[in-house]
């Protein structure tokens, strides 16, 4: 086997080093090695040669948030079947959360899924651990022990920190260990029983709605914590105009906030829950579009884009939330919440590219440095091409067409709201440590 | 029994006219978001010669035999149910009714794993009562039966809308230009959302009416998209109810009270409570509605729901028609 590999031809753009050119990468021992003008590699004459003209090369992405499912829940998703799906979306880096059975709030735990992810050794898997002891917002979990293991950042994901002494808590307690604190901000007094974004949809198909205000309280509340304690705080799927204009005045006041936004939230609004597309005729309430936050509305996406655009929004992370056949085949108000987002993540947010509402460099920033940044360096430099560091590469055709068809999925979790959804924008290679772990057919 | 069956069958139901396939193009009724002005004419023709069966000293037609309709309640009902079975005995169809309300959920089955077992059955109607918003649309990807909505959690409630819509005509001739004022928990009542489509469609204008927390926040940007432009929203019921032709009032729940959703019964009583002084605001032969089961002394003041305006009892007798006239046309009708 070959230990390098050259890519041959393709535009590099890799925004951590400001590169954007047509140009060769070479891969060495798991570590790029080169980059330069096209056939002026040094000593490649052994190296396997990909041939990537016509495509955009650039650093693997990265994803700050997804759902694992193992260990518990291993129905719907297993550290085997979420790290394929994820090099099948272009990503080599994947922070699982942590809201698994058991949870991760502790050492062995999260021992447990470093191991399970080396074996399967697709992906680099970064966990995340539990803020609270079993996610419950009562006492806090072994911080240091934690990071000891080697997790990124806190989080009990999917459960809000509701008592605000206890996230004060933990922001404090979190400054000395140096990882972030990320919220999944809702008020769950507000949310009770709701199932969609609070609007004309949900007054119309008579279902109790989650106000935007919910989302916004939280944020309004964690930033006042954040700037109290002066702690590092991450914002998980911003998903309306009120939690941007609060990020942004935040940020404006100089406190340390970073915040993500998913692809489906940057892409479709709550009258997805009740239109498909093949069936006009008829209402719909569609399970697979009922997610957490709610899908909201055109206002919010556009602010949601905006805020990207001038960086109050740090990150695109894809809340990767498998779910059973089971789980969604059922009344909607029953329905799990979530969206199965590796495999379609890429190619729903090129529209945006397409659109001329985000730059091409714009979106590989979101998915590679910026998400480093968060991440820190203790995995070694990521999400970007600097020669000496971990070869994670992604190579895509940005004007491929493809229609999303959830029965390809590598995943085990087929609940996506774009089944049947033409992308223009498909990846075709994904290189994790040096290693081809997907290639378009 | 075999007798009576026979000589219904010598009884020609002449009077039936047939289902229109022009007109008529649901083999569904889920709501009537989805029904023309025309079609929800030809559902009270219909029920006007169903109630002409009714009016018999053997009230029973032949037309759905052979055919099995089969009530399945997810929530309990008294009168809803009892309407549709005697609908669909009437119509001399095969029986079957489901209490799902406690047995389904606690077994582990799912919805769908219900209703294709009630398929294999035999049954050729379904009508399906639930306590969540929509399920009634799970169930038409699930089976090739038709399914009728007997109610599907605030969402939708259409054979009352339709039954309320055939008794308003009846005793007012019309419904074009009418005032209809809907006066109550608007937020959690299917019966409310259903009038608001097929009122405005039959021409008449709604008001809605209720203290804000039991208003959906975004009803008016609902009306507003759905192009609804025949309702509005007061919060005061002496301006929804003055200059009205109807007065339809929801039932409040208790626990609307429990959770925190109006103060107390009381001041619901002192602000919402059609009273006799209310009601002399309306039109002078202004009808009284509701569907029932009424809270006596809160929704509406006794002498009021029993008194010469009040229509509610026939709104009960009318519902047997309507609902046969769904069955009949449903079981006739096209794939839609």
């Amino acid at each position: 086997m070959a230990t390098s590999l050259l890519i041959s031809g393709g535009r590099v753009i890799d925004p951590g080093q400001r590169i954007d050119k047509v140009a060769d990468l070479l891969i060495t021992k798991g570590k790029v090695a080169w980059i330069g003008e096209k056939g002026a590699a040094p000593s490649h004459a052994d190296s396997k040669v990909v041939d990537a003209s016509g495509l955009v090369v650039c650093p693997g992405f990265i994803d700050l948030h997804c759902h694992l499912r193992e260990p518990g829940f291993e129905d719907k998703e297993t550290i085997n079947t979420g790290s394929q799906a994820a090099a099948r979306g272009g990503f080599t880096t994947i922070c699982c959360m942590p809201n698994t059975n058991p949870p991760l709030d502790s050492q062995s735990s999260i021992d447990y899924v470093k191991k399970a992810a080396q074996a399967v050794g697709i992906v680099q898997v970064l966990p995340v651990g539990c803020i609270t002891k079993g996610r419950q917002g009562k006492e806090l979990t072994e911080m240091y022990d934690l990071a000891e293991a080697g997790v990124v950042a806190f989080s009990d994901d999917g459960s809000p920190v509701s008592s605000s002494r206890m996230m004060s808590l933990a922001m404090d307690y979190s400054l000395g260990v140096g990882l972030p604190i990320i919220d999944h901000c809702e008020d769950t007094q507000l949310t009770e029983d709701a199932c969609m974004n609070e609007g004309w949809v949900s007054a119309r198909l008579g279902l109790k709605g989650m106000p935007a205000a919910a989302e916004e309280l939280m944020v309004a509340r964690d930033i006042t914590l954040a700037q109290l304690s002066g702690a590092r705080l991450h914002i998980a799927h911003v998903s309306t105009a009120g939690s941007v204009e609060l990020i942004r005045r935040a940020k404006e006041a100089g406190l340390k906030i970073t915040a993500e936004v998913t692809p489906h939230h940057l892409t479709l609004t709550e009258e997805r829950v009740m239109s498909k597309s093949d069936d006009n005729e008829r209402i719909s309430y569609d399970t697979n579009a009922k997610v957490n936050p709610p899908l909201r509305t055109r206002r919010d996406i556009e602010a949601l884009v905006q805020g990207l655009k001038e960086g109050v929004i740090d990150v695109i992370a894809t809340d990767h939330a498998p779910h059973t056949l089971a789980d969604k085949a059922c009344e909607f108000g029953l329905a799990a919440f979530g969206i199965s987002g590796f495999e379609t993540a890429f190619g729903s947010l090129m529209s945006l590219v397409h659109e001329d509402k985000l730059k091409l460099e714009g979106l590989i920033s979101k998915l590679t440095i910026e998400p480093a940044r968060i991440i820190g360096t203790r995995y070694g430099e990521l999400g970007t091409l600097k020669p000496g560091t971990r070869a994670d590469v992604t190579i895509f055709a940005s004007n491929k067409e493809w229609t999303a068809d959830s029965r390809d999925f590598v995943s085990k979790g087929k609940n996506t709201p774009f089944d049947g959804s033409v992308f223009k924008g498909k990846i075709q290679m994904t290189i994790a440590a040096g290693q081809v772990v997907y290639k378009s057919q | 029994m075999r007798t009576i069956e026979s000589s219904a069958d010598t009884v020609t139901p002449d009077s039936l006219p047939p289902p229109s396939a022009a007109v008529w193009q649901h083999s569904h009724v889920l709501d009537l978001d989805d029904f023309s002005r025309e079609e929800i004419e030809l559902v009270l023709e219909i029920a006007d010669s169903m109630k002409e069966v009714l009016g018999r000293e053997v009230k029973r037609v032949p037309t759905l035999r052979g055919k099995t309709v089969v009530t399945l309640f997810y929530e309990a009902s008294t009168r809803t149910r009892a309407s549709f079975e005697l609908a669909a005995k009437n119509l001399s169809a095969d029986t079957v009714s489901i209490d799902a309300s406690k047995s389904s959920v606690t077994k582990g089955e799912s919805l769908a794993d219900s209703l294709r077992t009630i398929q294999a059955l035999g049954a050729d109607i379904i009508v399906m009562r639930h306590s969540q918003s929509g399920a009634p649309y799970l169930a038409v990807h699930e089976v090739n039966s038709s399914i009728i909505n007997a109610g599907d959690g605030w969402h939708a409630h259409p054979s009352q809308a339709l039954l309320d819509i055939y008794t308003i005509r009846s005793h007012l001739g019309k419904t074009q230009n009418l005032k209809v004022a809907i006066v109550g928990d608007i937020m959690h009542s299917r019966v409310a959302r259903s009038n608001i489509w097929g009122l405005t469609s039959m021409g008449a204008k709604v008001v809605l009416c209720g203290p804000s927390t039991l208003l959906p926040r975004d009803m008016d940007s609902f009306l507003k998209i759905c192009e609804l432009n025949g309702v509005s929203i007061e919060n005061k019921i002496e301006s929804a109810v003055e200059n009205a032709d109807v007065v339809m009032l929801l039932r409040l729940q208790m626990e609307r009270q429990q959770s925190g959703l109006l103060p107390s019964l009381r001041e619901y009583i002192q602000q919402y409570q059609l009273t006799a002084q209310r009601l002399s605001l309306a039109r002078p032969k202004a009808l009284v509605m509701h569907p029932g089961p009424i809270n006596e002394g809160i929704e509406v003041s006794p002498e009021i729901a029993h008194g010469a305006q009040s229509v509610i009892e026939e709104q009960v007798a009318n519902g047997v028609a309507i609902r046969m006239a769904l069955l009949y046309l449903v079981a006739g009708g096209k794939n839609k």
